[in-house]
């Protein structure tokens, strides 16, 4: 399994683009908090970079055909391991989320992301068909609900809502027919009012204040509207690192996390945001030209089920910065503060690697 | 194929991102820039002391102590919303009266904050201080409140402060901003734009918690400057004690100056009412009552000047020459003109008068033939001339101009011919004609000064006042003089109980109806409606250095009731000037201005409202440091005379 796999083979623009991200990232953090009790905090996003980085390198030195191979099990695992934060899980924030791994605490569901990503790139892999059955359709639809209904038990709408992009565009790639998508879409359309009757009262709020900022300053939309006027006050080019007021004075909500992109924003300006948007452009079309040259459809599956997902990632977190959308809770990747989230990219991360490493062989 | 859609789908929602950034940073980065800015910087105004009123030995009249006002920042509505029960309760203040200054601070941007209490007792300031984590949206604003002399004294005068009105705003042209607190009148307002200094900021960041974390750039507030007046304390008390429980006005001035040395009006009003925040109620209650405090009957007062009048009836005769000086009539108590009978105050008349006679008698016979002898317009001419039926000019807001009747008057303001008839009447001060006390002071003090009409004034200055001449011939001052001499000092002088011993007291007694016989049998009523007392007196007899204009309403006889008030001022001149009194000693304690308190009691049992007792409570003073009290002596304080040009 060694042959044409040197150092050589790694896709090093990619590591380049997500070092440069990464990089930039741990500069905000650190400016962003360093002024506060936070003050450090740069230092631990560091040691969990170096983690992803040291798993990303071994998840990509494993043939990834060994990893699809063991889907059913890793399925299997999976579902347990989110019934068991169901029961006993730690719970921040009035949501259970965590389980306690080596002293951490781990958050399942980024580990499930992983699993439906390789669940779903073996099972439309092995769809040989042209045009997508409906019958295999309903099958990946079932196989992504059963993860998301226990993530949305959590409750964790946002992970629940980050795992249908990877459903969506597989079932896409794999050769929906129009006709099918248009009743899916209708039927997620009637299903709507439906879900907005099981919201907490949160989410809800969420929405209605992502509707209707201004109406609620210090609610959520005091969140939207503070992340808009940090953004916005940043002007071209910024008001220069560690400078941000807003982000500074915590007038910007969780600025080193969810929104670090909006603390980005007000001390590097647009010029910053331009930046950091063609670095994440950059990566989705890397990823994407790695799929194109996998070495079979289930690599090529691997690839965009990654791609899918840090893509909305990407999209929904900077959308709701700048008040395109609501309140998620979603990360930005391999930005926002956070282990499991920066393992989880790191390993899906590795998981492209690995398709990348094997796509001479044979 | 389907991967390159994606690609394209990513590049596009990207691109759509990205100008969402564009949109806010670029187009709309002013807008966020001033809302950041809103965020984090608060302003709390640094209010500047108004200038102190001195009187003309420097003597603190009008002057301001710390005080504290409880401001209500309102940058969270939604917070102030939560938290108005609990502010309510801790201040205690309704949750309405709150709510209803919230709703009309609406117009104000959200950062500037509003006064919700305007005195902070130490209780409030220990509830702002002890919930400053929970109720962030209160803050203290160190202001210097106004400190009148209580009990209405000199109110009219000094008039009082209060927070500017949108009009007024509007009419200054940008210079008041809302809150700002301006004068409202009297030589508040006269002289605000020197008297009011200008407002400091100090603007602070805080966080996202509303803590203070920093200092921005102060501007300290530039203080006010203090006036310098024309009043001496010492004549004003003497004239304001002999005016308690009377409704009326004493106008004392230096002829050669116009300078005004005391200016007195009751009822009055305590304008300490209105130095914190004058509740509806109490000021409709100034503006409602019949006695009218809120008038300065020194300036506002238009009424008939009774046999005051003669005096210009006597200078009119002797200048015009239409009359010879050596006219004589026989007085038998009446005398018929026009198909009338017009009755003189003294029934059984009185005898052969001449004008020194008629003057030292206040023979209205004599003076019926004088008028009936000139007509209207002639007595209009000099009445114009001589300072009547036009503003004095004195630097007071809301002077009247009183009326000098005449012909065309006549015909413009009634669209009637003039009879012949009414002449006699204003040959006695009576009818049409009406003048006010600042207007009989500025018309006397230039005919005794050979027609040198000086603008009463009362801020003191380097300058001349402006000066009208009129000129008048020695033969007539010294007729007149005389004349005036003996209503003082003659046996059967109208105000001979008012003679002063060592003192050359000259003056004219006045007696005038309120309304004509006609109008009072139209009103029905006679008991109400007594006659106002007059009485205008100078000192000495040459070079006259004081005249004191007097009127009492319903004090029917001038001599009785309005000349022993200008002889008492009169008295306090030279008693002053002479060394036998020392001036008053002043003090800026809490108690006001060095009122004693025979003259504060007074005007606490006269004013007989349900919370009677009122002017003896001294506003409780939250400034923690102890207010020192400090003798100020009568040499003149450092602080600048001002020089304003009146």
């Amino acid at each position: 399994m060694n042959e044409g796999t040197g150092i050589r083979d790694y896709d090093w623009w990619l590591l380049t683009i997500i070092f440069g991200i990464c990089g930039v990232g741990v500069l905000e953090i650190w400016s962003a908090t360093h002024a506060s009790h936070l003050a450090g905090m740069h230092w631990k996003q560091m040691w969990w970079i170096a983690l992803g980085f040291g798993l990303m390198m071994l998840l990509s030195r494993l043939d990834y055909h060994s990893v699809l191979d063991k889907t059913p099990v890793l399925y299997l695992i999976g579902v347990v391991a989110l019934l068991a934060v169901l029961v006993v899980g730690h719970t921040r924030y009035g949501a259970k989320r965590w389980l306690p791994v080596m002293g951490e605490f781990l958050q399942v569901s980024e580990i499930a992301k992983l699993i439906i990503i390789v669940t779903l790139a073996r099972f439309f892999a092995e769809v040989r068909t042209e045009r997508l059955a409906v019958a295999d359709l309903c099958k990946a639809a079932v196989l992504t609900a059963v993860p998301i209904g226990l993530i949305l038990l959590q409750p964790d709408l946002g992970t629940a809502m980050v795992l249908i992009p990877v459903v969506a565009v597989g079932a896409y790639l794999a050769g929906i027919q129009w006709k099918h998508a248009a009743v899916m879409l209708l039927a997620a359309a009637l299903m709507l009012p439906i879900g907005w009757h099981h919201l907490k009262p949160y989410q809800k709020e969420r929405v209605t204040t992502f509707l209707r900022p201004e109406e609620d300053p210090k609610g959520s939309g005091y969140q939207i509207l503070q992340s808009k006027i940090a953004v916005g006050s940043g002007g071209f080019w910024g008001k220069g690192l560690g400078h941000g007021s807003q982000n500074q004075l915590g007038f910007v909500p969780v600025r080193y996390s969810d929104f670090i992109l909006a603390a980005l924003a007000e001390e590097l300006g647009f010029a910053g945001v331009f930046v950091t948007l063609v670095l994440y452009t950059a990566l989705l079309l890397r990823l994407i030209q790695n799929a194109q040259h996998a070495k079979d459809r289930a690599g090529m599956f691997l690839v965009m089920g990654v791609a899918a997902i840090l893509g909305f990632h990407v999209l929904v977190n900077v959308a709701m910065v700048i008040g395109f959308m609501p309140v998620t809770g979603i990360p930005l990747p391999l930005m926002s503060y956070g282990g499991s989230a920066m393992l989880f990219v790191f390993l899906a991360l590795g998981l492209v690697m690995n398709v990348r490493l094997r796509r001479f062989v044979n | 194929m389907r991967l390159t859609v994606i690609s394209y789908t990513i590049v596009g929602l990207m691109a759509l991102l990205l100008l969402g950034f564009w949109k806010l940073q670029i187009i709309h980065s002013d807008l966020y820039a001033q809302l950041a800015e809103r965020n984090r910087v608060r302003s709390i105004p640094i209010i500047a002391p108004r200038g102190a009123m001195l009187d003309r030995y420097g003597r603190v009249i009008v002057d301001n102590y710390p005080s504290f006002s409880v401001l209500l920042l309102r940058d969270d509505p939604q917070q102030v919303d939560r938290l108005l029960p609990q502010i309510a309760d801790g201040l205690g203040v309704t949750a309405d009266d709150l709510k209803q200054q919230l709703d009309a601070a609406t117009a104000l941007p959200h950062f500037q904050p509003i006064v919700i209490k305007p005195e902070a007792t130490p209780g409030d300031i220990a509830f702002i201080e002890s919930h400053r984590a929970d109720i962030p949206v209160l803050e203290m604003l160190m202001v210097h409140r106004r400190r009148y002399p209580h009990g209405g004294f000199m109110a009219h005068v000094s008039g009082y402060v209060g927070e500017v009105s949108s009009d007024q705003i509007e009419e200054s042209g940008g210079r008041y901003r809302p809150g700002d607190i301006v004068g409202k009148a009297g030589l508040e307002r006269q002289y605000n734009d020197h008297l009011m200094g200008i407002d400091g900021m100090r603007r602070s960041v805080v966080n996202s918690i509303g803590r203070e974390v920093g200092r921005l750039e102060q501007t300290d507030a530039v203080p006010g400057k203090p006036i310098r007046l024309t009043i001496d304390y010492d004549l004003q008390l003497v004239a304001e004690e002999a005016l308690v429980g009377k409704k009326g006005a004493v106008v004392a001035i230096d002829p050669k100056s116009g300078e005004v040395l005391a200016m007195a009006s009751q009822p009055s009003y305590d304008p300490n009412d209105f130095a914190v925040r004058i509740s509806k109620e109490e000021w409709q209650d100034l503006n409602e009552d019949a006695e009218r405090p809120l008038l300065d009957r020194a300036i506002q007062a238009q009424l008939a000047p009774g046999s005051v009048f003669k005096i210009l009836m006597a200078t009119a005769m002797l200048e015009s020459k239409a009359i010879p000086a050596d006219y004589h009539i026989f007085c038998p108590g009446s005398a018929e003109f026009y198909g009338r009978t017009f009755h003189d105050w003294k029934p059984q008349g009185h005898g052969d008068v001449d004008l020194h006679k008629a003057i030292v008698h206040s023979c209205d016979v004599f003076f019926y033939n004088v008028g009936k002898q000139l007509g209207i317009d002639r007595i209009s001419f000099y009445g114009g001339n001589l300072g009547l039926g036009h503003r004095t000019g004195v630097d007071l807001p809301g002077e009247e101009p009183g009326i000098m009747p005449s012909e065309s008057w006549k015909e413009k303001v009634f669209h009637q011919k003039w009879y012949p008839g009414e002449t006699i009447s204003v040959a006695i001060g009576q009818g049409a004609i009406a003048v006010t006390p600042v207007q009989v002071a500025y018309m006397i003090g230039g005919i005794i000064t050979g027609g040198r009409f000086h603008q009463p004034h009362l801020l003191l200055s380097d300058k001349a006042a402006p000066e009208i001449d009129f000129p008048i011939s020695d033969s007539t001052v010294e007729t007149v003089t005389e004349g005036m001499y003996g209503v003082v000092n003659e046996p059967g002088g109208t105000a001979g109980a008012s003679k002063l011993p060592g003192i050359e007291l000259c003056g004219k007694t006045g007696s005038a109806q309120v309304i004509s016989e006609q109008g009072l049998k139209r009103a029905g009523k006679q008991a109400a409606l007594k006659d106002n007392a007059w009485f205008v007196g100078f000192a000495p007899r040459q070079n006259p250095e004081i005249v004191v204009a007097v009127l009492v309403q319903g004090g029917e006889h001038g001599g009785e009731a309005a000349a022993p008030i200008a002889r008492n001022v009169v008295k306090a001149y030279y008693d002053k000037k002479q060394g036998r009194v020392p001036p008053q000693q002043l003090t800026t304690q809490a108690v006001p201005p060095g009122i004693p308190p025979s003259f504060a009691a007074q005007a606490a049992a006269r004013t007989n409202k349900p919370d009677d007792g009122q002017e003896e409570t001294v506003p409780t003073n939250p400034d923690p440091v102890p207010a020192k009290p400090q003798p100020v002596s009568t040499k003149p304080q450092p602080t600048p005379p001002a020089t304003l040009n009146p």
